[in-house]
């Protein structure tokens, strides 16, 4: 298991890189390498040149925009797991992260690397996915955002191109005292989930729901959004049997089948924990209330 | 010095080298000049080979040599790797030979092996290697292998029956004639494997000045490494020395003697460079052996009060597609399942099927988690069917104490008949019960179940036969600088043999045990050895240390006494020195040891044999029984399937112990193990027998969130069959493991009326189990 | 022909520069070009966590870095922990003390990972300690005197801050 021959390039700009990709036609980008290094090790992948972006400056910023935070594509996932900012501005995302692989991980795996491998039960797509991210994306000679509904194209298949790199994610935020939730399910701490629920609600005065985003991980190709749950929540008051009802709508998501979890439980999975998370979400809403809901 | 070191709950003396980097595993080993292997594998579990060719392998950069079987000298194409335990019940003993260029039967299977300057390049042109086959169907399931129209395992054979027999005793059909109630079942128990995180190697020089031939290899078996290389190889046996450097855990794989064992050794000689190989991990996912997968139909029958009358049934044992350890798993499954109960009646056909899979030999518990999970099942049904609780049936049948030794009416793996040599089966299931707090259970799971939450116990008990023989010894040797040494065969794979071993000689010498150093898994430092698996250490050297710790001591009192002018009887050891009892008299050890290494032209004192030295082989009459009984408590998620270990607990009875800390920690890592193979660790087939489940992100190891810690209550029922009373300790933990989680899980689910019939269990099982109940 | 760098990494202080493959992972490159051996390989595809290693203080695993990533960068590895020749360093003391090692493979990994953790969480639960070394797979012990040893190396290591204060 040793990685196969291959050039290795080591740009210092993003400009660089892309004329790397522009130029090489079988080159893989080196970001984390928490995934694409095992792929090297067991010779899944052979590339004839690698391209490793780590050393490009100013990849790896969490920028406040006011209404929208902006990482860097190359921001490590520690540090959006020790971010201040991620953790007052988009608690979804601080409670995701910490399902996400284990220290060491995290401490080398990047936001940008996370979506380009775009696993479908990975929590950064699905946070992206429930936070409607926009992903910038770059390659010679033209910069372009691509809307999250828009970037999965099927099993871990991003739409940007071959010749294009994940610059900066775009994640635009939710009013102070919203709720949110992130529950997953997997077989062991820091595995890949056999499925996840990301919810985020806005809640009026009097537990009126004014907003809701239900994204659905592991089940379907990709991070799915839930439209049937989230417009069946819209101006509704929070209950527990709303949530209880509505939820039941994910067994409908048309779900993936492998050796390991079979479509039905990865709908019933759905279906539990977004009920799960809806509770979790609407207590945690300023204007919601307390509630248990297992 | 003066505390007593025998019993003592003390820190390891390997442990500071292995905290800080200085450990020396087989990958550790750089020599000048060395290459590096890799091996072409079969990619499918069983195809025909039409041609082999390596002229693009053999011309990549940095390659020395490329071997197929037709680059062996002649008189290894054909030879096997030789029977290790041969069995009159076995018909069709298959067993690999060192490189296939005809027939593969298992994906994983070598067919080529690659020498280059790195393993970077060895891999290069080991995918360089081209190879026509034609893909065959495969077995896959042990079950259905048996068939009539299954797949053949190997094309040549007419069925896929490996072996076939019988055991038992008692009338069965009479039990079962005048039982009260009686029930049947099948089971089924996973395939799993030992999965140390140090993967095999092999480091190989020939040195041509002296003639000899060097290996160190991640093996748990030196001398068995040895003893196949010499008589395949054909080498002269001090022409040969085998050495077991620090082991990064072995867990009974790492005790068979594999291909790569001959020919990295054969290459290195042929090459004049040393060699190495390590075995990467997807390597080790295809060509490491196994262990586990069994069906068992099985048949209780009891009286009204839950007494056992008989057991009975059938069980298949999947064998993969070589046998180098014979039916040692199977038989000792069959031999384990009465466990602690007097069963007046017995009878179980086993058949062992060839399958296109890597070969099963034991894995830690070898055999015999299978055969408790069936007993224990059965126990639970027939307690459930008669309305008695699954604890209180175990007590009504468990053997008395006063019964020990007990003869069980089998006949063991070592041909000796089956004798419980001692034990207290009783106090170990109450012992258990008190520390898991069973008293108290009912009430906690009704509370539990007010809030909605499922909370279960489960039970289980076992015994096993361990510390086999046919020996392993140790010298001890006080060297003329006093320190005293230790040589023992079988190598350490994270026992810590260095301490307990110093523990049952410091001792004899009123020495601390950082005065002793304890050398192992070397064939080149004692005559004789085995290895270390079946927990056979403890019993086996340790009596061997014992019995020559003795020996020189009673040695050095006797040079002593003609030294100091004093009778023995006045003398005694203390701080590694003989003193005169009451009087300012004394002479060192180390003074004693240059005394006896002689003065030229003197005779020695004392008319002694020079050396202060003994080496005492101790041989057991027969295997010592362990047992322990686990209770578990754990809660259930009925609805995503989760299941979390709140509480395991674990009444174990190895006899004397040697060193608490060290069973403790034995006890606690097999508990983990146990636990993989109940709740996680599957190794998915598909149905032509191609493994799918080859790496650590698909078959799930437990780590340590899913990890329960483990209350260990130890019973001491010393052995009587070896003079320090002790039992091996390695394996109970993971025995009644996956038999005491499902029971567990069924209590936790009682009102889904959930049966479980197999292990592992995953989430989604579990789940559908809940559904098909509401 | 294959494609070299000469690349220079300082490990546990001291500064190696040797010409490498691209290719080589860091572990193979601390291991057999360094001869540090106390990093071990486990898996090679990031999972058990046998050759985690600190790259400038962080814990990373090493079979899944190049070893021309690490040009100019500063390693500690197993090797560098403890004080000196003789001396343990607490964790190391705490893990002899608590029977937290057996075969000593995973124990490397183990101990760089915790490193990191007591710096980040220096009085941590027992959960927050399962899930730090929850990417450390080890076969011998069942993570419970790994568990015990990093509990009772939190409180060593606070009881030595205050009495260094």
């Amino acid at each position: 298991m040793k990685p196969p021959p291959f050039t290795y390039h080591d740009p210092r700009s993003v400009e660089d890189a892309v004329a790397l990709l522009a130029e090489k036609d079988n080159a893989k980008l080196l970001a984390g390498g928490q995934s694409l290094m095992p792929m090297l090790n067991m010779r899944f992948v052979l590339p004839d040149d690698v391209i490793d972006i780590n050393l490009i400056d100013g990849l790896a910023d969490i920028r406040d925009d006011g209404d929208a935070l902006v990482f860097g594509g190359m921001t490590r996932q520690r540090d959006i797991e020790y971010s201040d900012l991620v953790a007052q501005r988009c608690p979804l995302m601080k409670e995701a992260i910490l399902n996400v692989g284990h220290r060491q991980t995290r401490n080398r795996g990047t936001y940008g690397g996370s979506m380009s491998h775009l696993d479908p039960s990975a929590e950064l797509p699905s946070v992206s996915m429930a936070q409607d991210a926009v992903v910038t994306v770059q390659k010679k000679g033209g910069i372009r955002d691509i809307a999250m509904a828009d970037f999965p194209m099927g099993y871990m298949m991003p739409s940007f191109e071959l010749d294009e790199m994940v610059t900066s994610i775009r994640v635009p935020l939710w009013p102070e005292g919203h709720g949110y939730s992130f529950v997953e399910f997997a077989r062991r701490h820091g595995d890949f989930a056999i499925t996840s629920s990301a919810v985020l609600l806005d809640v009026e005065a009097g537990g009126r729901i004014k907003r809701a985003s239900i994204t659905v991980g592991g089940v379907g190709p990709s991070p799915l959004r839930v439209t049937a749950v989230e417009e069946g929540l819209t101006g509704e008051i929070g209950s527990v049997e709303l949530f209880t009802e509505i939820a039941e709508k994910c067994r409908e998501i048309d779900a993936m089948e492998d050796v390991y979890a079979p479509a039905w439980y990865r709908q019933h999975l759905a279906s539990v924990l977004t009920r799960r998370a809806l509770g979790k979400a609407f207590s945690r809403a300023a204007n919601g209330t307390e509630m248990t809901l297992r | 010095m003066g505390a007593k070191m025998f019993g003592a709950r003390v820190a390891r003396l390997e442990d500071p080298r292995l905290l800080t980097g200085r450990g020396s595993y087989t990958d550790d080993f750089h020599l000048p000049g060395m290459l590096e292997a890799a091996f072409v594998r079969s990619p499918h579990s069983h195809a025909k080979i039409n041609g082999i060719d390596t002229a693009a392998a053999k011309a990549h950069p940095g390659v020395v040599a490329v071997y197929t079987v037709a680059d062996l000298p002649e008189y290894l194409r054909d030879m096997t790797v030789p029977f290790q335990v041969p069995n009159p019940a076995i018909s069709q003993p298959f067993q690999q030979r060192l490189l296939e260029d005809r027939e593969v039967c298992f994906a994983g299977e070598p067919i080529a092996l690659v020498v280059a300057d790195s393993r970077y390049n060895a891999e290069d042109a080991a995918t360089l290697v081209e190879i026509d086959f034609d893909i065959l169907p495969g077995a896959s399931d042990c079950k259905s292998a048996l068939d009539d129209n299954a797949p053949m395992c190997h094309a040549n054979s007419s069925n896929n029956e490996g072996a076939k027999y019988t055991v038992g005793y008692g009338d069965v059909s009479d039990a079962f004639a005048n039982a009260h109630l009686t029930h049947r079942e099948e089971y089924w128990i996973h395939r799993g494997g030992g999965f140390a995180i140090e993967n095999r190697a092999v480091v190989a020089e020939y040195n041509e000045l002296q003639d000899m031939l060097t290996i160190w290899s991640a093996t748990q078996s030196p001398f068995l490494v040895k003893q196949n290389v010499v008589d395949m190889l054909g080498w002269e046996s001090d022409k040969v020395r085998v050495i077991a450097p620090d082991v990064g855990g072995g867990f009974g794989p790492k005790t068979i003697y594999y291909v790569e064992e001959a020919l990295i050794p054969l290459v290195a000689k042929e090459l004049g460079h040393p060699v190495k190989w390590v075995e990467d991990r997807r390597e080790n996912f295809l060509a490491t052996n196994m262990e586990r997968d069994q069906y068992w139909d099985m048949e209780i029958a009891v009286d009204a009060g839950g007494k056992l009358l008989g057991v009975r049934g059938k069980m298949t044992h999947d064998s993969g597609a070589y046998m180098p350890w014979g039916i040692i798993s199977p038989y000792i499954s069959a031999t384990t399942l009465p466990g602690p109960y007097i069963l007046p009646a017995y009878e179980l056909e086993t058949r062992v099927a060839l399958t296109n899979k890597v070969a099963v030999t034991p894995v830690r518990g070898a055999g015999r988690p299978q055969a408790v999970f069936a007993m224990e099942r059965l126990m639970d049904r027939a307690a459930d069917k008669l309305g008695i609780d699954r604890v209180e049936i175990r007590r009504r049948n468990l053997i008395p104490t006063e019964q020990m030794p007990y003869a069980l009416g089998l006949i063991f793996r070592d041909g000796k008949p089956m004798t419980y040599d001692s034990g207290d089966y009783p106090k170990c299931q109450v012992e258990a019960l008190r520390i898991a707090d069973y008293e108290g259970f009912r009430a906690r799971q009704e509370t539990a179940r007010a809030e909605d939450r499922h909370i279960g116990l489960g039970i289980a008990n076992y015994v096993e036969g361990t510390g086999l023989g046919p020996f392993e010894g140790a010298t001890v040797r006080i060297q003329p600088s006093g320190r005293i040494c230790i040589y023992t065969g079988g190598g350490d794979s994270g026992q810590g043999h260095w301490t307990t071993l110093a523990q049952v000689a410091a001792d004899k010498f009123g020495v601390g045990i950082e005065d002793i150093d304890v050398q192992k898994g070397d064939t080149g430092k004692i005559a004789s050895g085995v290895g270390t698996f079946a927990s056979r250490i403890a019993v086996n050297a340790g009596s061997s240390v014992h019995l020559a710790a003795t020996e020189v001591r009673e040695k050095a009192l006797k040079v002593a006494a003609y030294m100091l002018e004093a009778a023995e009887e006045d003398l005694d050891i203390v701080d590694g020195r003989v003193v005169v009892k009451g009087a300012d008299l004394s002479v060192g050890l180390a003074e004693i040891a240059r005394a006896v290494q002689g003065m030229p032209g003197f005779s020695l004192p004392g008319g002694v044999e020079p050396g202060l030295e003994a080496t005492h082989y101790f041989s057991p009459s027969q295997s010592c029984y362990c047992n322990g009984t686990a209770v578990v408590e754990v809660e259930v998620d009925p609805e995503t399937g989760w299941v979390d270990i709140l509480k395991y607990s674990m009444a174990h009875d190895s006899g004397t112990l040697i060193n608490p800390f060290v069973v403790d920690g034995q006890v606690q890592g097999a508990v983990a193990q146990g636990v993989g193979n109940a709740l996680l660790e599957w190794m998915i087939y598909d149905d032509n027998a191609n493994p799918v489940s080859a790496s650590f992100a698909e078959y799930l190891l437990p780590s340590a969130p899913e990890t329960p810690n483990v209350d260990v209550v130890h019973i001491e029922s010393p052995s009587p069959i070896n003079p320090l009373g002790v039992k091996g300790a390695g394996e109970g933990g993971t025995i009644p493991a996956p038999a005491a989680i499902m029971s567990a899980i069924e209590d936790a689910l009682s009102p889904w009326n959930v049966v479980i019939s197999g292990a592992p269990i995953t989430p989604s099982m579990i789940v559908e189990k809940v559904r098909a109940g509401s | 022909m294959s494609d070299r760098r000469t690349i220079s990494v300082t490990i546990n202080g001291e500064a190696y520069e040797r010409e490498v493959e691209t290719r080589l992972t860091l572990a193979d490159f601390i291991r057999h070009e360094v001869l540090l051996t106390g990093t071990h390989v486990g898996c090679e595809h990031g999972v058990c966590g046998a050759c985690t290693i600190l790259l400038n203080g962080r814990t990373a695993r090493s079979c899944l870095m190049l070893a021309v990533q690490a040009n100019g960068q500063e390693i500690m590895t197993v090797e560098g922990i403890a004080p000196n020749d003789t001396e343990l360093h607490p964790l190391q003391q705490a893990f002899q003390d608590n029977h937290g090692l057996q075969c000593g493979f995973c124990t490397p990994g183990m101990l760089t990972t915790l490193i990191e953790f007591l710096g980040d969480n220096p009085d941590p639960t027992e959960r927050e300690v399962r899930e730090a070394i929850s990417g450390n797979l080890c076969r011998c012990t069942g993570y419970q005197g790994i568990v015990a040893a990093a509990l009772d190396a939190a409180k060593r290591l606070k009881g030595k801050e205050t009495a260094g204060a």
